[in-house]
């Protein structure tokens, strides 16, 4: 097959190249450092510790406005590519039936008499994540030139989150497995760099390999999976192949695999498919940070936020869950959720994703770090997904997967602004305290009260700008290890007044969350999870829809309660601290300003928006008005599946809907009553320690102690196994000392040899040694001890065997 | 008695590539080691190159079709004795020519700047041995005949020998001491076997007892476990163990790799390592095919203890040259597991996998080396927040670390997941052995990434590191192709794989014709 792009098969290619290209091209040539002084406080911030009398590199200003431009270009051409194929796919009738798809594919590698194709798919699923990510890429982008203006390695910073976005529409556009694992890889590789950006603090670099070596527990599992489905459609097909049309969407096969006794725990009546799908979904609790390997994402927040925002929205957690509904047919194999059916993969994701999404959210209630709980509310929400797809809410966990995406990355680029905001005001406290010169007075000039009034003139201030306004320094709270804590919401109080833009959008993104009832995008998604969950558990008396029914509704109704807190604890009554009164970020005319507050009034519009697309059609009044022709969401993407396994519509029932309303109303206005009608004032106690007993509040707060639990079970007992057992008593002790041993015996039978020498030859006399001895003696001018001659002698050897071969060959050759 | 092969006897590529290295040799000898310093080295990277470009040229020659000997050439040498100068490659040959070749100009190259070589001086003879070396290491890959096998096979450890003793750290006579006795040993049983193996043939030349065996007129006896046909297996198995090392036969390699000189390293873990594995391809597979079934599950299970344990014990290590030495236990244990997998996947992946980890691996110890010689320390301990000093350097360190704990999109997740492949597709090993290897992966990332953190992340807090230099043009001349392969390889595979397509398929038809066993059938 020629490749030819103007052919819409072909197209899909191009998607990631833009930011991997942006990648290569910012990684090799223009992120340029100079070495400056880490002393000199203008260049640097003049907050670096311990590097008195050292050059370290900072970005020069081209170079800095060339990586700009280069990430952003990758990131423009990634979404107009992606939009182009989108509109593309969404004319076409029934997208994703039998062969209407976008796809081609080139060899890759061969494996005797077999080949492995790498290619890429566009169908349903794809077309809708074509939608989503390209856009919270590019806010994320957008964002990252103003939060990470003044950092000394921003241009790295740019590479890195390229090649994030570029391994993640890797992801979306593969048409096999194999090509998915590896964009899921890579991601996992950018989200331990860029977790670890500010990689000489301990707690980032801890944050970044915990977050690496975690899901990459999970990965491997999920490659032994990858590996199983390989050896399965090799038996099938008689070739191997982990193409998702050829796996999915092959109703024999999928009977196959469910009908084959899996080669493990094959006794205990798994089938194929259920072992392959358990190592699968494993891969996904990794990578989708459900318990128990969630630890890893509430610290992976020590990245810079964009980061944060990129991993808990547009990438890697979206990730997770896109790769199981992608494989969703797998799991689903062999039974039938909607009629009640389970399987043993679906009951995992069910119990799993509804245990997590209760669990995160109780502990989410109890932290105190902005974006912490964020983190929990993510886990949570991604609880939520796992738990819809476990039974058989295949549609509706996408949905919730693309609305959450949208306020989630708004809801952490909001939060970022808060920090940046608060670190603004940290940043003058401090220069105020140590009466600090020049830059001072110029700042104080830019601040305006009304700091937050969105300019329109977005457009007109190129990057370049970003020199001569240096509002903002590397802030102190960044670096050092225990610094004020720009992040504790504790610290925060009466933001609104502050930064207006931010806080209307992060209300707005929270509602969304909290599933505020008809108008924000959360409520439609969450809505329809609920709906699925009461609808079979009504029909078919299934259990495990109940469980997750109440375990969601309980969580929807924490959600919202953390919502409120956090919108009360940032926004509502009086500053708490100094830092809290100046937080700012720095007038409405500069390019920090701008650049975070354009994405968040995008992503605020899909927060809203995003969620009537997905409206039921008996829903009254909002279905009749927006979903005339029934609900559009649910028509495109059901064709992802084969006809035969395609889910139902559960018929509209007032009981789901109505605990929507009243876990999302009722939880935010417990969390306005306790927070919010009397706002925390500064040294005030949180309400919730009053409220809770202490052990429970403890419990909460410190996420039920699973961290400390980790390092007692897992990681010291394996470092005490692998020193003091495996390296010291095993390798050295044991192996190498049967080696000595050996060396050891046989230096002792050699000096016995020795001796009984000796003693034959005194007993024989002296005739024959004192001929060897001469014979010895003469030997000895040859034998120098200088390692030289012995090595000319075996060069000469060594020569005059090639000189023989080479000159016969050439004889023969002659002759 | 097998029938004869014929095979031409004139001058072949294959003979020109395998004898430039001794024509750079033998220039040296007659270069003054004072007057001629800079003409030495460089006559010596030459004289690596020019070999190099001869590889390449075989490889254009090569045909991936044909899975039979190309660009063969014999000469009688001892007729009486069936001993004969044969060589010739196979794609398993063709590559690990490439491997070998590929990585001596780089090890040449890194020697430039090399500490040790001005303060102990001799540089002269330490080319020569690196020369010596080359000649021996792609001798061992092209011949085809047991007796002159032996010989390169024992030639290697010469110049080794005298790298790591004359050219090594504190306790380096120990180390060569020990590298040499330990292999020497080994090489005894082979040498028993193969004169046994070649009294019984009345040749020497592998092809033509592979064929004989093929065709029922050569039989080992193999009934019950232990027969003739497994006690030759096991005599040339453990000496090749050894040289792998599988686990628990790998106690000098530690030694050998912290005492060596950089150099020394790279080509001990990126070439003659894989001589091991190359060789249990080569003969034991197809000369002992029962016995390679019959004894499969028990040498791949000592290749995936060697995973878990390489991996646990590089963990404990302090010094990260021995963290690397281990991991390569680690990584070859892999290379094992999927050569006596007996499946196509499983041996293409582990051939991918030795070359993969030369390439990381003579990577790594590249790094190490140029650490080491700005600080002279091998400890981790000593490092810290270098990213900040070294921005080049980190940028170059992370790849190679990553493409060794094989992350997809780099070199090493190729051959790990062909490997796996192969496993589980395995008809004599049990998903058990992937399982565990598994675990094995999971290692990796920690250690590797363990290591990592020590050297570049963190505060750079120790005052001797704040000003240490970034790489020089030399020394990023010497990663830069090792970078180009890492992308390469992992990125477009099909070429590397399309070479041994041919050699595997017919390899695993001739075992498969004794023990039909390792062909799963479909639909099984």
């Amino acid at each position: 097959m020629d490749i030819n792009f103007s052919d819409f098969n072909f197209l899909p290619w191009l998607i990631p190249i833009g930011p991997l290209l942006a990648f290569a091209i910012i990684t090799l040539i223009t992120n340029r450092s100079r070495m400056v002084p880490a002393t000199d406080h203008h260049e640097y911030g003049g907050h670096h510790p311990d590097y008195d009398g050292m050059e370290v590199p900072v970005v020069t200003p081209y170079s800095r406005v060339a990586s700009i431009v280069v990430g952003m270009a990758g990131a423009v051409a990634a979404w107009l590519i992606s939009m182009v194929v989108f509109f593309e796919a969404i004319a076409v009738e029934q997208l994703g039936l039998d062969d209407r798809i976008f796809a081609s594919s080139v060899d890759w590698l061969s494996l005797g008499t077999e080949v492995f194709r790498m290619g890429v798919l566009v169908d349903p699923l794809t077309t809708v994540m074509l939608f989503m990510v390209p856009i919270a890429v590019l806010c994320i982008f957008i964002y990252s030139i103003g939060y990470m203006a003044h950092d000394p390695r921003q241009a790295r910073f740019f590479s890195l989150i390229s090649l994030f976005a570029g391994a993640m529409l890797t992801l979306v556009v593969a048409d096999n497995l194999l090509l998915l694992f590896v964009g899921w890889e890579v991601m996992g590789l950018c989200s331990y760099m860029l977790i670890g950006f500010w990689f000489e603090k301990k707690s980032a670099y801890r944050a970044a390999i915990k977050a690496f070596t975690v899901t990459r527990v999970a990965d491997v599992i999920m490659l032994l999976g990858i590996a199983y489905l390989y050896a399965l459609t090799y038996d099938f097909y008689g070739f191997g192949t982990l193409n998702f049309r050829d796996v999915l969407y092959n109703a024999e096969f999928l009977d196959y695999a469910a009908s084959t006794n899996a080669i493990i725990f094959g006794g205990l009546g798994f089938s194929a498919a259920a072992v392959i799908g358990i190592f699968l979904i494993i891969g996904t609790i990794g990578k989708s940070a459900q318990f128990p390997f969630h630890v890893w994402l509430p610290d992976a927040m020590e990245g810079p936020t964009p980061v944060s925002a990129m991993i808990h929205a547009a990438a890697m957690v979206s990730a997770g869950i896109y790769a199981i509904v992608r494989m969703y047919p797998l799991f689903e194999a062999g039974g039938y959720p909607h009629g009640g059916e389970m399987t043993a993969p679906l009951m995992l994701m069910a119990v799993v994703g509804g245990f997590t999404a209760l669990f995160a959210a109780t502990i989410a209630v109890a932290q105190d770090d902005v974006k912490r709980v964020l983190a929990y509310s993510t886990i949570s929400q991604l609880g939520f997904m796992m738990a819809a797809l476990g039974i058989g809410a295949y549609i509706a966990a996408f949905f919730h997967l693309i609305t959450h995406a949208f306020f989630k990355a708004l809801l952490f680029m909001a939060s970022g602004s808060v920090i940046h905001a608060m670190e603004h005001g940290e940043h003058h406290v401090h220069e105020h305290h140590h009466a600090h010169d020049d830059h001072h007075a110029h700042h104080h000039d830019e601040e305006t009260p009304q700091d937050g009034t969105v300019p329109t003139d977005a457009e007109a201030h190129p990057p370049e700008e970003l020199e001569d306004q240096e509002y903002l320094e590397y802030p102190r709270s960044r670096l050092a290890d225990e610094p004020f804590d720009a992040q504790d919401m504790m610290n925060m109080g009466g933001l609104k007044d502050r930064i207006p833009v931010t806080a209307i959008t992060f209300a707005i993104g929270g509602l969304s969350l909290a599933g505020f009832p008809l108008i924000t995008a959360g409520f439609w998604s969450k809505d329809e999870i609920l709906a699925d969950a009461w609808y079979i558990f009504s029909g078919y008396g299934s259990g495990i829809h109940f469980f997750v029914f109440v375990m969601l509704a309980v969580a929807a109704f924490l959600t919202a309660f953390y919502t409120a807190r956090q919108l009360c604890l940032t926004f509502l009554g009086e500053p708490r601290t100094e830092e809290a009164k100046h937080a700012g970020l720095g007038g409405p005319r500069n390019v920090v300003s701008i650049t975070m507050q354009l994405p968040l009034i995008i992503l605020a519009f899909f927060a809203i928006f995003a969620g009537f697309i997905g409206v039921p059609p008996e829903f009254p009044i909002f279905g009749a008005v927006l979903s005339p022709e029934g609900n559009r969401f649910f028509d495109f993407v059901k064709y992802t599946l084969l006809v035969d396994m395609q889910p139902g519509k559960p018929p509209f029932n007032w009981i789901p809907v109505l605990a929507s309303f009243a876990v999302a109303l009722g939880g935010l206005a417990v969390g306005y009553w306790m927070y919010g009608r009397k706002p925390l004032e500064a040294g005030e106690e949180d309400p919730m320690k009053r409220i809770l007993p202490p052990p429970i509040y403890n419990l909460l707060r410190n996420k039920y102690y699973i961290d400390e639990l980790y390092q007692i079970i897992f990681v010291r007992p394996s470092q005490w196994f692998s020193r003091v057992v495996v390296s010291t008593f095993i390798d050295r002790g044991i192996i190498d000392g049967f080696i000595h041993l050996m060396a050891r015996i046989s230096n002792f039978i050699g000096d016995l040899l020795k001796a009984f020498n000796l003693w034959l030859i005194d007993g024989v006399g002296d005739g024959i040694p004192q001929g060897v001895g001469r014979f010895g003696y003469w030997l000895r001018r040859v034998q120098t001890g200088r390692v030289q001659q012995y090595l000319i002698l075996v060069l000469l050897a060594a020569l005059l065997i090639g000189l023989i071969l080479v000159v016969s060959t050439g004889l023969a050759a002659g002759g | 008695m097998p029938e004869a092969l014929s095979v031409g006897s004139s001058l072949s590529l294959t003979t020109i590539t395998l004898f430039l290295p001794m024509v750079g040799l033998t220039i040296l000898l007659f270069m003054n080691e004072e007057k001629d310093k800079d003409a030495i080295k460089w006559t010596a990277f030459g004289f690596t190159i020019a070999t190099f470009i001869a590889s390449l040229l075989m490889a254009f020659n090569f045909d991936v079709n044909d899975a039979g000997l190309q660009m063969a050439q014999r000469n009688d040498w001892l007729p009486q004795l069936g001993i004969s100068y044969f060589v010739g490659v196979d794609g398993l040959s063709m590559l690990m020519v490439l491997l070998s070749t590929i990585i001596m100009p780089i090890a040449v190259m890194a020697s430039f700047r090399a500490g040790v070589l001005e303060e102990r001086g001799r540089s002269k003879l330490y080319y020569i041995f690196m020369l010596l070396l080359e000649w021996a290491m792609i001798g061992v890959f092209v011949v085809q005949d047991l007796i002159i096998f032996y010989i390169f096979w024992e030639v290697t450890l010469v110049p080794m020998y005298f790298l790591i003793g004359i050219w090594g750290a504190e306790n380096r006579v120990y180390a060569a001491v020990k590298f040499f006795l330990y292999t020497m040993a080994g090489s005894i049983l082979m040498l028993l076997a193969i004169l046994y193996v070649g009294n019984a043939a009345g040749t020497f030349a592998v092809p033509e007892i592979i064929a004989g065996v093929q065709s029922g007129q050569l039989t080992f006896v193999m009934d019950g476990v232990f027969s003739e046909q497994s006690f030759l297996f096991l005599g040339f198995l453990i000496a090749f163990a050894i040289k792998v090392p599988i686990w628990p036969l790998h106690s000098w390699l530690p030694d050998a790799h912290v005492q060596a000189p950089t150099a020394g390293s790279v080509v001990l873990a990126g070439v003659l390592l894989k001589m091991g594995t190359y060789a249990m391809i080569r003969f034991n597979l197809p000369m002992f095919p029962e016995a390679s079934v019959t004894w499969a599950p028990v040498v791949a299970g000592l290749g995936v203890i060697g995973i878990i344990y390489g991996a646990w014990v590089c963990y404990a290590q302090t010094d990260m040259k021995k963290l690397v030495a281990y991991s390569s236990v680690s990584h070859l244990g892999f290379v094992v597991l999927g050569i006596f997998s007996l499946t196509p996947q499983g041996i293409q992946g582990a051939t991918i996998q030795m070359i993969s980890h030369g390439i990381s691996t003579g990577g790594l110890f590249l790094m190490v080396g140029m650490l080491y010689e700005r600080r002279h320390t091998k400890l981790m301990a000593a490092y810290g927040g270098i990213w900040k000093a070294m921005p080049v350097f980190g940028g170059i360190g992370l790849i190679i670390s990553l493409s060794s704990m094989g992350l997809p999109g780099l070199n090493g997740f190729v051959g790990e997941f062909t490997i796996l492949l192969g496993a589980i597709g395995s008809g004599v090993l049990g998903i058990g052995f992937a399982l565990v290897a598994t675990v094995g992966v999971i290692l990796a990332a920690v250690y590797i990434l363990k290591m990592f953190q020590a050297i570049f992340m963190g505060e750079l807090d120790k005052e001797e590191n704040m000003n240490l230099p970034d790489l020089h043009w030399q020394e990023i001349a010497v990663l830069v192709p090792i970078l180009l392969l890492i992308f390469w390889i992992g990125l477009q595979p099909s070429a590397w794989f399309d070479m041994l397509d041919a050699t595997t398929a017919s390899l695993i038809a001739g075992i498969a014709d004794f023990a039909p066993e390792i062909i799963v059938q479909a639909g099984s």
